[in-house]
């Protein structure tokens, strides 16, 4: 092999810029600038997508105002979704390069994304009375979603229960990456096995099934819910951060400072 | 405005108990998850500024 191609290699290779992300102080940092900005836009995002689909969208031909519940069923669905999936990679991205924000991202993310699949299983059997008839049913994509939640159970239990932190992080990542397997079976459900529940509002190819008076608040909704999911997700790493690295310089002149600002 | 009135808004054309509480619980457990990592910073931050003040004391 050629020197040059030897050289481009281990610079890849090298991956500092790949290191400086798994850094706490860089994370905490940088999370840090990106926060304000977050929070405006889950703020501004939600209240204008829950607003207009509470209050201006139509109502539906069949189930006139109770489709309102969409608005709130469908983006935690999703984020329970997205969460579980964002963990299972850094469940991988744990195991593979031994990256500990990663285990961080992992564990504190878990709580979030179970109370996301409470918010939808709950929203989902409150909209399921009025347009089914019933709270439940044991179905392939409400049984799915349950299993989704005591998933996420399992991750926080592994977590809290044992002790050592390296064994807690292989732990909790292989239970990700083996639930994962969980979510296309969510996505897929309503597809393989005859449902009540109706097919998926939004599609990544071809039309939406909805008017877009309709569609357009609840991608505001989506959006809004998911910059929220990552702005809780961020406030619980930067204090898990600041725990585990309690011992270092800067993460005790961080503490000083923030103590010394609130007599 | 899809609603005439205030009263028509609050009935949801007769499903305003589905879709309230609905609503109401997402916005409850939202606001937990906000409230509780930052009651959490503000109890270690007092548990670290009692340390620090045991610490230069002793």
């Amino acid at each position: 092999m050629p020197w040059s191609t030897v050289e481009l290699m281990s610079n890849l290779m090298n991956w500092t810029w790949f290191h400086k992300l798994g850094s706490p102080k860089w994370f905490y940092e940088i999370s840090g600038r990106w926060l304000p900005w977050l929070i405006a836009a889950a703020a501004l995002l939600m209240v204008s997508g829950l607003v207009w689909g509470l209050v201006f969208a139509p109502p539906e031909r069949y189930q006139g105002d109770s489709y309102r519940i969409i608005y709130i069923h469908v983006p935690a669905a999703f984020l329970a979704q997205a969460c579980y999936l964002t963990m299972a990679l850094a469940g991988a991205v744990g195991l593979i390069w031994k990256m500990k924000i990663a285990d961080v991202a992992l564990q504190q993310a878990a709580p979030v994304g179970a109370w996301l699949c409470f918010i939808a299983l709950v929203t989902g059997a409150i909209w399921g009375k009025p347009t089914w008839g019933t709270y439940w049913v044991w179905d392939a994509r409400l049984t799915s979603m349950l299993i989704l939640l005591f998933l996420y159970f399992g991750v926080i239990a592994l977590g809290q229960a044992i002790s050592n932190r390296d064994s807690a992080a292989k732990a909790c990542a292989v239970l990700s990456l083996v639930g994962a397997v969980n979510i296309p079976i969510i996505q897929k459900s309503v597809e393989w096995w005859s449902t009540l529940h109706q097919p998926a509002t939004f599609k990544i190819t071809g039309k939406a099934s909805m008017s877009a008076e309709m569609w357009l608040p609840l991608l505001l909704s989506v959006l809004g819910f998911y910059c929220l999911f990552i702005v809780l997700v961020l406030m619980r790493m930067r204090l898990e951060v600041l725990k585990r690295e309690s011992r270092s310089a800067w993460a005790k002149a961080e503490v000083g400072k923030l103590v010394g600002a609130r007599p | 405005m899809s609603f005439a009135s205030l009263s028509d808004f609050i009935a949801m054309g007769g499903h305003g108990v589905y879709v309230w509480s609905a609503y109401g619980i997402t916005l409850g457990v939202l606001g937990l998850n906000i409230a509780m990592p930052i009651l959490a910073k503000r109890r270690y931050l007092q548990d670290e500024a009692r340390r620090l003040r045991r610490e230069s004391n002793s």
